[in-house]
């Protein structure tokens, strides 16, 4: 029953991205929306994504200069493991899971509240395409920023574990400079960045299909909301190991 | 002229029919309304007739085109054709009163933006709400709203013209200022106007052609002046629910009256 459920939920789902990715009506509507977007699900996010980055980079700093103390591993070893776990997992996929409560519960209550009040049926009954019109340019927008926010996370996160140095004198800071310039990957980069691709499809679409295809009231959009950051999670968790047996 | 010939719908599968063998005519510069209980059907109607939902059985004809039949590019065409008037106005929160009546025109006109201006103000007066252009949805009473959402409804110059339930929520005030706007709208205009509505007021003031629907099925089908006197008891039930409407009845009847004009 759940399995024919779950089935027929992701066939659902397949169908909704069908209709979300096609040619938009106007252009000019498009970019306009698309525009607003990035504003709202990026640069509206950078406080939170700052705030967040620069206290896990200075967490990770003291925590692993408490674990690890073998005075036979070099100094700057701390810099250099908190700049891997920096930017291999927290600024792409924890960064994100922390994003897809922010932004995925506004996207799936945004478009929910439109389903429930008519808007979506007002959309269609014009003759517009109301999954591609509404869905399209948040898709894109996320997909276009993430990466940037990903960016800014990994630099913030780094100045974090510099600033805990300085602050607390646990290293000195040339180690920790040193440490994170030290046989750096650029590749790693680039994986953190490709990750945050797929990571803004999963938030994006799972979300905005939650929230199309709401049937109820009020109490259905906040199930709904939940629903679409808990399955977002998931996937993003299930994506984050598949691209990593693939990419590394 | 719409026509709907032997529509049937059903939902949860095939296993709960909603409409049983519709049949029904609504006329072009007409004040079409279906009226009938909550739940009777009528909002499926509707939305059947608008393809908001497909029809399981029947024919839906737009002078003449099978609305069941059309393609994707058919029906495009046709949703230029239609405006609607949802239960809740339905207007885009994020767009101010002139935005929402903008944009269909800004979608699907191929007018400047000077002649979208002007052509939105000029429904925003239409429907008397000159002074509310920058205003959100948010900050509009019931009404207002109801208005602006005719305003934009009418923003392309629909050929038809549809309302769910225009009254719900309002005043009966509002809602006779709401009717008579409707009603003049489909005159001034010639659009081919349907109701839904269960209204008394809306019914016995502007319906030149009712379509009665009692449990999915046709109950009656007339106008305002027979509605009075009809030998239908599901029908009376509907119409003489309320007190109002029994002491209208009984003062008919003491007074020898056989048509009525209710203004």
């Amino acid at each position: 029953m759940m399995l024919t459920h779950s089935i027929a939920k992701f066939g659902e789902y397949c169908v909704f991205l069908w209709r979300s990715v096609s040619i938009p009506e106007k252009w000019r509507e498009f970019f306009k929306n698309y525009r607003n977007e990035i504003y709202k699900l990026g640069i509206d996010s950078i406080p939170l994504i700052l705030i967040i980055s620069v206290f896990i980079g200075a967490l990770c700093t003291i925590l692993i200069k408490m674990e690890i103390s073998n005075p036979l591993l070099p100094r700057y070893s701390l810099g250099l493991t908190t700049r891997e776990i920096i930017i291999l997992e927290f600024s792409s996929t924890i960064l994100c899971l922390i994003l897809s409560g922010k932004i995925g519960s506004n996207i799936a209550s945004e478009i929910g509240t439109m389903r429930v009040t008519e808007q979506i049926d007002a959309l269609e009954i014009m003759g517009i395409n109301s999954a591609n019109f509404l869905v399209m340019p948040k898709m894109l927008g996320l997909i276009t920023i993430l990466p940037f926010l990903v960016i800014i996370s990994m630099g913030t996160a780094l100045i974090g574990g510099y600033v805990t140095c300085i602050i607390t004198g646990l290293l000195p800071v040339e180690d920790y400079v040193y440490g994170i310039q030290t046989q750096f990957i650029p590749w790693y980069v680039w994986f953190s960045l490709i990750k945050s691709l797929f990571f803004a499809f999963i938030i994006s679409s799972i979300s905005s299909f939650y929230g199309y295809t709401v049937k109820g009231g009020s109490v259905e959009v906040g199930k709904a909301s939940t629903d679409a950051v808990v399955m977002s999670n998931i996937m993003i968790l299930v994506a984050d190991v598949m691209l990593t047996i693939l990419l590394l | 002229m719409i026509e709907v010939k032997h529509l049937d719908k059903f939902f949860d599968g095939g296993t709960r029919q909603v409409l049983f063998d519709i049949n029904a005519k609504f006329y072009d510069g007409k004040v079409n309304l279906i009226i009938g209980q909550s739940g009777s059907g009528k909002t499926v109607l509707v939305k059947n007739i608008v393809g908001l939902f497909s029809p399981d059985a029947g024919e839906i004809l737009y002078d003449g085109r099978d609305i069941t039949q059309m393609d994707r590019k058919q029906m495009k065409a046709l949703r230029a054709e239609i405006g609607m008037l949802f239960q809740g106005a339905a207007l885009f929160d994020s767009e101010t009163v002139m935005g929402n009546v903008m944009f269909p025109l800004k979608m699907f006109s191929t007018m400047s933006r000077e002649e979208q201006i002007e052509r939105a103000q000029f429904c925003i007066d239409r429907v008397n709400l000159t002074g509310s252009e920058d205003k959100y949805p948010p900050e509009l009473s019931g009404g207002m709203q109801k208005r602006a959402a005719i305003a934009r409804a009418i923003a392309l110059n629909p050929k038809y013209l549809f309302c769910d339930e225009p009254n719900s929520g309002l005043d009966p005030k509002t809602s006779i200022v709401i009717d008579e706007l409707l009603y003049d709208i489909t005159h001034e205009f010639g659009i081919t106007t349907i109701i839904n509505t269960h209204d008394m007021n809306s019914v016995m003031g502007i319906g030149e052609n009712i379509v009665f629907i009692y449990k999915g099925h046709v109950g009656w089908v007339g106008n305002k002046d027979q509605i009075y006197d009809v030998d239908n008891e599901n029908l009376n039930n509907f119409v003489y629910a309320t007190d109002l409407f029994r002491d209208v009845r009984k003062y008919r009847r003491e007074h020898g009256y056989t048509r009525t004009i209710v203004t």
